[in-house]
């Protein structure tokens, strides 16, 4: 895969996803209904060609997405922050990166390791690299920042102490609404605080004792989900007063073009050197036109949309525009049966 | 078996470092690169002898840290029948053994004022790794050792080369004693304490810090130590519909894998969770050896942690 869309993720929105994309995106339903679980499995590879494929999955988006992350952080450096002591976990995030994406993606990626002196190239981005590695003084952004820069997703490093884990750096320009200035320096418990119904059902507690006991090697992912009106990257809290009023914007004619459903790839490792855990929030968007060209999916997200839970919808962010959106679907579900299973088939 | 990896290993390197401790040096035998870990990590060696009995033992990586070449472990030879430390300690060089991957369950506190690091005879092992990284981030750290005399001591000459005044080596045979309230009242606040040695002197150790008013969140502690024994029993398996019996001198666990039954484990000594069984039906009392289940979860007698615990009677049903 060597060429890359030149597109936009704010102002005139040229963002598209090829049939290829389509066909790979990762729907996230299983069934004709959702309610939040503790969907966690193994990260192992997938099938060829998906986004499970690889551990860290680079698409037709990368160029583009990188340069709206570097307008994201050149108008708000606080999307990335990383306490002193979390040093060391930033450094096994960049080598986790660096080494996943050049074994992933030989074409586009390069890393030459000769003790602690590292050479990495980026083709695609058009970067050269000479530094030493535990030495921040030879890169040019912290060692986060850096590799952060060069990948697709959020990322979050998180402390495992006081049998919590707490989000003590991160890299978030991608975000579905939350914001990591007000995060940073929270545990799990803290920092899912807003999310509705899952602490009753105790899925947190859960997913926390999983985490606490995430071994090295051993790599998790699950998948989450909202909607965004048009595709934009950053739907900040930060930058609300710019996306916000997007969501009044949804006419009957434009659901097609306007909705989109938002997909996040999560994959949690362990980390070697500091015993962090790495969790990456990577952003799959395909828009309500495109989704409906596989028949089975248009009928599942009519179905699951149309029973969402009213506090899901309100937490997600969908409520003024979910009956126009489920209005518009339904011309795409005839009440055919939907096979089990995410995929298009 | 927790669905963990094992590694073929080489013993390249045994050197008598104490009265009955060797140090082993392990390297894979198929030359690729050993996953990085921090300090305070462990693995489970898996040795196997020539009639096919196995035991799985951890033990605390020493360190050097970063991008190591080997895997570095100390083995106190211990005199009682379960055997599997005597059986390492007749290993030759050249001797393959399999490993897990770097486990910890025993880390440094990285928002510590201060690390004081307490260590009772072959306790010092998950210390050595802990001291490196603690240095190499400029903490502010000190060790206090106890030993019973310089020749059973492991690495005291070492670690005072090192760390110079921040190690303080107490010998037994001198009757040097650690006056443990003394220095625990001379930390400053925000020190974290880290005790690993026998269980009664972690006990001990806590059990003062506690006394002092320091808050548990400050108390770290990793106790080695086979299960204890027990008589035997017989397990019964409610879900395979099997019946197994156990050893005085086995765990539950172990006597499951024996059998090839395939059960959950990580630390195999009662402190990670990861083995809990619900107990569906018992004849005797629950033994309860570990330091996971809450006092409530103790009594209610519906949960055992395998790797440690046993019944005083003659069975048990497990939902396995």
């Amino acid at each position: 895969m060597n060429v890359f869309n030149h597109e936009s993720f704010r102002d005139d929105f040229t963002f598209r996803n090829s049939p290829a994309a389509i066909r790979r995106f990762p729907f996230p339903f299983h069934e004709d209904k959702y309610m939040y679980s503790v969907n966690i499995e193994p990260h192992l590879p997938g099938p060829k060609g998906s986004v499970y494929e690889h551990p860290i999955d680079i698409d037709e988006h990368y160029v583009s997405e990188m340069k709206d992350r570097a307008m994201v952080l050149a108008e708000d450096p606080k999307r990335c922050q990383s306490l002193p002591h979390m040093i060391t976990a930033e450094w096994d995030m960049l080598e986790l990166l660096m080494t996943s994406l050049a074994e992933s993606y030989p074409e586009l990626f390069t890393l030459n390791r000769d003790g602690d002196k590292w050479h990495w190239i980026n083709r695609p981005l058009n970067i050269e690299e000479r530094f030493v590695f535990g030495d921040a003084g030879t890169l040019p952004y912290g060692p986060m920042e850096y590799i952060g820069r060069q990948c697709q997703g959020d990322f979050s490093l998180q402390d495992h102490r006081d049998n919590n884990l707490w989000m003590d750096a991160g890299i978030i320009t991608t975000q579905a609404d939350w914001s990591l200035d007000f995060d940073v320096g929270m545990n799990f418990t803290e920092w899912h605080g807003p999310v509705p119904l899952a602490h009753q059902a105790r899925v947190f507690e859960r997913a926390l004792k999983f985490l606490l006991n995430l071994q090295l090697g051993q790599p998790a992912r699950r998948l989450n989900w909202t909607m965004t009106i048009n595709p934009r990257l950053d739907t900040s809290p930060e930058n609300y007063h710019k996306w916000g009023v997007d969501r009044t914007t949804v006419t009957p004619e434009n659901v097609g073009d306007k909705v989109h459903l938002r997909v996040e790839l999560q994959g949690l490792w362990r980390l070697p050197r500091s015993n962090a855990v790495l969790f990456s929030i990577r952003c799959y968007m395909i828009k309500m036109s495109e989704l409906v060209t596989v028949p089975k999916w248009a009928r599942r997200f009519h179905r699951v949309l149309k029973t969402l839970p009213p506090e899901l919808a309100d937490y997600k962010g969908l409520t003024r525009y979910r009956d126009t959106t489920v209005e518009w679907l339904s011309k795409y579900d005839d009440g055919a049966p939907t096979s089990p299973g995410c995929g298009p088939e | 078996m927790t669905a963990t990896q094992l590694r073929p290993m080489r013993i390249a390197e045994i050197e008598p470092v104490a009265d009955g401790i060797k140090r082993f040096r392990l390297v894979p035998t198929d030359g690729s690169p050993l996953l990085n870990y921090s300090a305070g990590s462990h693995i489970v060696v898996v040795m196997r002898d020539a009639d096919g009995r196995m035991w799985r033992n951890p033990y605390s990586l020493m360190g050097p840290l970063g991008n190591p070449a080997s895997y570095e472990i100390s083995v106190l030879r211990v005199d009682e029948s379960r055997g599997g430390s005597e059986f390492m300690h007749r290993l030759p060089v050249g001797a393959e053994v399999q490993i897990t991957n770097p486990v910890n369950l025993f880390t440094i506190n990285r928002q510590a004022r201060k690390h004081l690091l307490v260590a009772g005879g072959i306790g010092i092992t998950p210390l050595m790794s802990m001291l490196e990284e603690l240095s190499s981030i400029n903490a502010d750290f000190e060790l206090r050792y106890k030993v019973r005399s310089l020749s059973r001591g492991a690495y005291c000459q070492k670690l005072v080369e090192r760390y110079g005044d921040r190690v303080k080596i107490y010998r037994s045979d001198r009757g040097e004693k650690l006056d443990l309230d003394r220095v625990l009242a001379d930390q400053p606040l925000g020190t974290h304490l880290y005790v690993c040695g026998p269980k009664e002197m972690i006990d001990w150790a806590l059990e003062t810090a506690r006394a002092e008013g320091w808050p548990e969140e400050n108390l770290h502690s990793e106790q080695f130590g086979a299960p204890p024994a027990g008589n035997a029993f017989t397990v019964k398996l409610a879900r395979s519909n099997r019946e197994i019996r156990v050893g005085p001198q086995q765990s539950i666990l172990e006597a499951l894998e024996e059998h090839g039954v395939d059960a959950p484990f990580l630390c195999r000594g009662g402190a990670c969770g990861q083995c809990e069984t619900r107990v569906l039906a018992r004849d005797g009392e629950l033994k309860h050896n570990d330091h996971y289940l809450t006092d409530a979860e103790r009594r209610s007698g519906d949960k055992i942690m395998i790797c440690m615990s046993r019944v005083t009677g003659n069975s048990l049903t497990l939902d396995l």
